[in-house]
């Protein structure tokens, strides 16, 4: 049974039928706490024997470095960037997702294409671009989206993150007079397309409001079940 | 995602002119260039060069991934286009909003030819290149494979590892798998020339032919009008203003 298919035409010279694994894509904004909830899941998983590797924005051998030293400065053009998270993410897809899932692992994603989607939308893609241009990732087996509000991201970024990061806050565009008005805009912004995008390619909502002990139960088991269930039809996650 | 809005549908709205020219290794299209900007520049005009792979921010990547072999079809196109990205951006356009000529040696058409080539989805990387201005005019130079490979393979020791299209594993040996890489390259072209109206240079004849035709060609462009028919010995072959002649010529 084939596993894994495109969106669109496929990954060009890459066999996609041998295949097994399982791919698992966690989303949600800035701050949100995906970090803390893939490190938990991961251990869980790993308790119930599962073999786990993972994945996140930025961290392809190809343009890692150079999607670094372009922020560093802000000197590359908008929809030039919007193409360069597009290459991170397609060497991530082909060097470490493809092989993990060739291997039977599960991969957990910290963030997917949509994400990138988002993020390229905010700053003035057209949508029915964007998502063309990654019409060559994998549909996953499921996208488990951390909701939360803007209102209830503040507390979060001041008292964890270290107060508002440049490019998290939207300050390339920017969005507002300073740091707290753009970062309020960016991200009302942000979790406006990821709450369309959440429709469009049916994630599973997990309220991010909660204790983080609640939500990581709740991802731990849908997950768990999810890999319980072994096999899935072709195409659940979307168009 | 039924009907794909492709590349082609963006044109040039600034008083500047775009004027770009295409071709396999070997084929002249530099060479010609160069004289242009040249003869352009003695005229008085504002002139802008830009070239393929210039982005400075993106080029460090791709040499990286084509030095260390990280490449694959896809990412070698993503990121082509990536900088061709940055190029229009930051290059190009900001040069035709202030009214320059910019002359661009090789444009979008470059990365149809080689990421289809490559094995990359025809109309994905079509709607890829969305975003592209459409050139002013656009100058394919045609001329034999062979002559092309003899001019190339005669001057130049090494041909590089993705330049050769050894990602492909068509052929162990780099030269034979360059000229058979040049040869799908080149028949990606031919498709490309009837999509997308490029006028067509015979690329065999004197450099100094080809130079005056290509002078005669764009001169009506810069006034704003349209070329009008070209003699029965010019060397430009396809003119698309002019569709009767592609008949005339075939």
């Amino acid at each position: 049974m084939k596993r894994f298919e495109s969106y669109g035409t496929g990954i060009p010279r890459v066999r996609l039928d041998d295949l097994s694994g399982w791919l698992i894509v966690v989303e949600g904004t800035d701050g949100v706490g995906r970090t803390t909830h893939i490190n938990k899941l991961r251990a869980h998983l790993e308790r119930l024997g599962y073999a786990v590797a993972e994945t996140g924005l930025t961290r392809s051998d190809l343009a890692s470095r150079g999607i670094r030293r372009a922020k560093q400065g802000n000197t590359l053009g908008s929809n030039a960037f919007n193409l360069f998270y597009a290459t991170d993410f397609a060497d991530r897809l082909e060097q470490q997702i493809v092989p993990a899932l060739r291997s039977g692992f599960v991969m957990l994603t910290d963030r997917y294409v949509y994400s990138l989607i988002a993020r390229a939308i905010v700053r003035g893609a057209e949508p029915d671009w964007i998502k063309q241009v990654y019409s060559f990732a994998l549909k996953p087996d499921a996208t488990f989206y951390l909701r939360i509000d803007v209102d209830e991201l503040v507390p979060r970024v001041l008292s964890d993150g270290g107060g508002f990061d440049y490019w998290e806050s939207g300050m390339d565009l920017p969005m507002g007079e300073d740091l707290y008005d753009s970062f309020m805009n960016y991200q009302r912004r942000i979790i406006e397309e990821l709450d369309t995008l959440s429709r469009e390619y049916a994630f599973q909502t997990i309220d991010a409001t909660r204790k983080v002990d609640d939500i990581s139960r709740d991802l731990c088991d849908r997950v768990a079940e999810l890999l319980a269930r072994r096999q899935k039809p072709v195409g659940v996650n979307g168009a | 995602m039924s009907t794909i809005r492709s590349y082609g549908q963006r044109p040039n709205p600034y008083p500047g002119k775009l004027f770009i020219v295409e071709g396999i290794d070997g084929s002249g299209k530099s060479t010609q260039l160069t004289l242009l900007s040249q003869w352009l520049r003695s005229e008085g005009h504002l002139v802008v060069f830009s070239e393929w792979n210039s982005s400075p921010i993106v080029r460090t990547t791709t040499s990286r991934g084509k030095k260390r072999q990280l490449l694959t079809p896809l990412t070698f196109s993503l990121i082509h286009a990536t900088d061709f990205s940055d190029r229009i951006e930051r290059d190009i356009i900001p040069a035709l909003k202030a009214g320059a000529i910019v002359l661009a040696d090789r444009y979008v058409y470059t990365a149809f030819a080689r990421d289809v080539a490559r094995g990359v989805d025809r109309s994905w990387v079509r709607s890829l290149y969305r975003f592209a201005t459409l050139p002013t005019l656009a100058i394919y130079f045609r001329v034999p494979l062979d002559v092309a490979l003899y001019r190339i393979l005669s001057g130049r020791p090494k041909l590089k590892w993705y330049e050769a299209g050894m990602d492909l594993g068509l052929h162990s040996d780099v030269t034979e798998s360059y000229k058979l890489f040049q040869g799908r390259i080149q028949e990606e072209y031919e498709h490309i020339v009837r999509e997308h109206g490029l006028a067509v240079m015979d690329a065999t004849r004197p450099v100094e032919i080809q130079q005056r035709a290509l002078r005669q060609l764009i001169t009506p462009y810069l006034r704003g009008e349209v070329p009008g028919p070209l003699g029965p010995d010019s060397p430009v072959l396809v003119h698309p203003a002019h569709p009767t002649r592609v008949e005339a010529t075939r």
